[in-house]
């Protein structure tokens, strides 16, 4: 098993959609059901959401600026950690995924291992 | 790779944010004033998209609700600064905010679970004042005491989205002419303001319970926001008049046929055919027991007459048995009260089963502006049918036949049809 790190961008953040209380709740809801199947395969090791806050420190200046400036829809909103045998395993556990509809994309990152 | 403990997938109690973006609504309102009641509303949203964001990924805290509430708070105490900083349109109310040493702690108290349920009264009273137009009225209850979206209540009402977001429109710009405070009414006002909004929500949940709506789920939900906003009246010493628990005792018996009214394909079945024992009996006794708290006192409302009937029907074994002379005279009673063809209607089918099928006849006969109504023409066609005169009950069930737009309905007409040859 490799780990692999799942990028959020955008998605039910911004969606029109999400202005109702009951469909917000039910999109949730298709949330923990991912989270669960995950990890009752053994393949979730944790996540954590991003404010959409946060600043760069950049050069050797080391000058600090307000970011990201990423668009909201491409935001990063937060990532999981997985395990899966290769990139494609990885790739296939995104189909669960509640947040396509609203446009949201998955970054799949292989996280890099100690070769010994 | 370490085990993971088998927890069950995480549930929220069902319509968590819709109920606690309308108890949110409130709280905020009153924190901010009426004239920012579109910011309230917006903050809800923000706090539950925060939400969304987080539990996704944490799961859903210990106590959601009182995450929630904390949340709303810090988020109206960011606004309200903001606000302060660009000195933009002070309100009376930032003003007394601004004098106090802490607005944290100013605001804190309304988060309370009293002080919650207090808001959301005044709230409904806000919503429901008798200078807003009645369908604005009704609207503006359910986005915001019942957050329920602008396309939900179009979707209930059968009509377009655009139409409620200008009914809704309209009932802010009301409470912004008029400058309708979120105060409790005062000791004269209470009563007129009182029946203002026990009208309203009659009205929902007879929207909920006779509109021909082929969505069950949404008639079913409309009558629960009824009920959960009447429940609110009855439990608040101010509020819980005799006419109010009356009002609830009338919700509970009516939704305790809920199960029985409709079939397996979404049929209707008329009283006289439902299975009696899929009637609620929690139900049932909830409503007699409000009931029997709205005895008191000498005043009579609608509401009471019309609970006293359905506890008639809730209390009889079978169709049969019911008790038409006594029905007969709690409509006779209804008729006074709140005289209209459709009491007139309903007097009349009374008097068919108290008296005879004939009388029936002749006392709908009377009511003129019912004549083309299908509702009308079947009761007719089904007294005929009783009478054993098949070929008149043929015509007018034919008659009723055209008259409805509803699928239901007409399945229901053309089975009364196959009994008349």
């Amino acid at each position: 098993m490799e780990k692999f790190m799942l990028i959020f961008h955008g998605g039910s953040d911004v969606a029109p959609e999400m202005r109702n209380p009951e469909a917000m709740q039910k999109h949730m809801q298709k949330w923990f059901e991912w989270v669960e199947k995950l990890r009752k395969e053994g393949r979730y090791e944790g996540g954590e959401p991003l404010e959409p806050r946060g600043k760069f420190v950049s050069g050797p200046n080391k000058i600090v600026t307000d970011g990201p400036f990423a668009e909201s829809k491409e935001l990063v909103g937060g990532f999981f950690i997985i395990n899966a045998k290769d990139i494609d395993e990885a790739v296939a556990l995104t189909a669960d995924y509640p947040d396509f509809i609203f446009n949201g994309k998955v970054q799949v990152r292989p996280i890099q291992k100690m070769e010994m | 790779m370490a085990a993971q403990p088998d927890k069950n997938v995480q549930q929220l109690v069902d319509h968590l944010f819709r109920h606690e973006a309308g108890r949110m609504a409130a709280v905020l309102t009153r924190f901010l004033g009426t004239e920012n009641l579109d910011t309230a509303e917006d903050l809800v949203q923000d706090t539950l998209l925060k939400a969304i964001e987080i539990w996704r990924f944490r799961g859903v805290p210990d106590n959601p609700s009182a995450w929630l509430y904390k949340v709303a708070h810090n988020k109206a105490i960011d606004w309200v600064r903001s606000g302060q900083r660009q000195s933009k349109l002070l309100s009376a109310q930032q003003e007394k905010i601004k004098s106090t040493w802490d607005l944290a702690s100013a605001s804190e108290g309304l988060f309370h679970e009293d002080e919650i349920q207090d808001s959301v009264l005044r709230m409904m009273f806000a919503c429901c004042h008798p200078a807003i137009p009645l369908e604005s009225q009704i609207a503006l209850t359910l986005k915001t005491l019942g957050g329920l979206s602008a396309g939900e209540i179009a979707n209930a009402f059968l009509t377009s989205e655009e139409t409620i977001t200008k009914r809704i429109y309209r009932a802010k710009e009301k409470i912004k002419q008029e400058k309708i405070k979120l105060d409790p009414p005062g000791l004269y006002e209470l009563p007129h303001r009182l029946d203002s909004v026990l009208h309203v929500l009659y009205l929902l949940f007879n929207e909920g319970y006779h509109a021909s709506h082929s969505d069950t789920l949404i008639r079913e939900d409309l009558c629960a926001e009824a009920m959960r906003l009447t429940f609110l009246l009855v439990q608040h010493n101010a509020t819980s008049l005799p006419k109010v628990n009356a009002l609830m005792a009338l919700m509970c018996l009516q939704s305790s046929r809920f199960a029985a009214r409709t079939g397996d394909l979404g049929e209707i079945i008329l009283l006289e055919d439902q299975d009696r024992s899929k009637w609620s009996l929690p139900l049932i006794e909830q409503g007699l027991d409000f009931l029997s708290k709205a005895s008191v006192g000498n005043a009579l409302s609608e509401y009471h007459v019309e609970a006293s009937i359905a506890s008639i029907h809730a209390l009889a074994l079978n169709f049969e048995e019911t008790q038409w002379d006594k029905l007969l005279n709690l409509y006779e009673t209804l008729s006074e009260l709140k005289p209209g063809p459709m009491v007139s209607f309903n007097r009349a089918i009374a008097i068919g089963y108290a008296k005879s099928p004939v009388a029936g006849i002749e006392e709908l006969q009377k009511i003129d502006s019912l004549k083309e109504h299908y509702l009308y023409l079947t009761a007719i066609g089904n007294f005929y049918l009783l009478h054993g005169n098949t070929a008149m009950a043929k015509i007018s069930l034919e008659k009723a036949l055209v008259k409805t737009s509803s699928l239901q309905e007409s399945e229901l007409i053309k089975r009364k049809i196959q009994k008349c040859s």
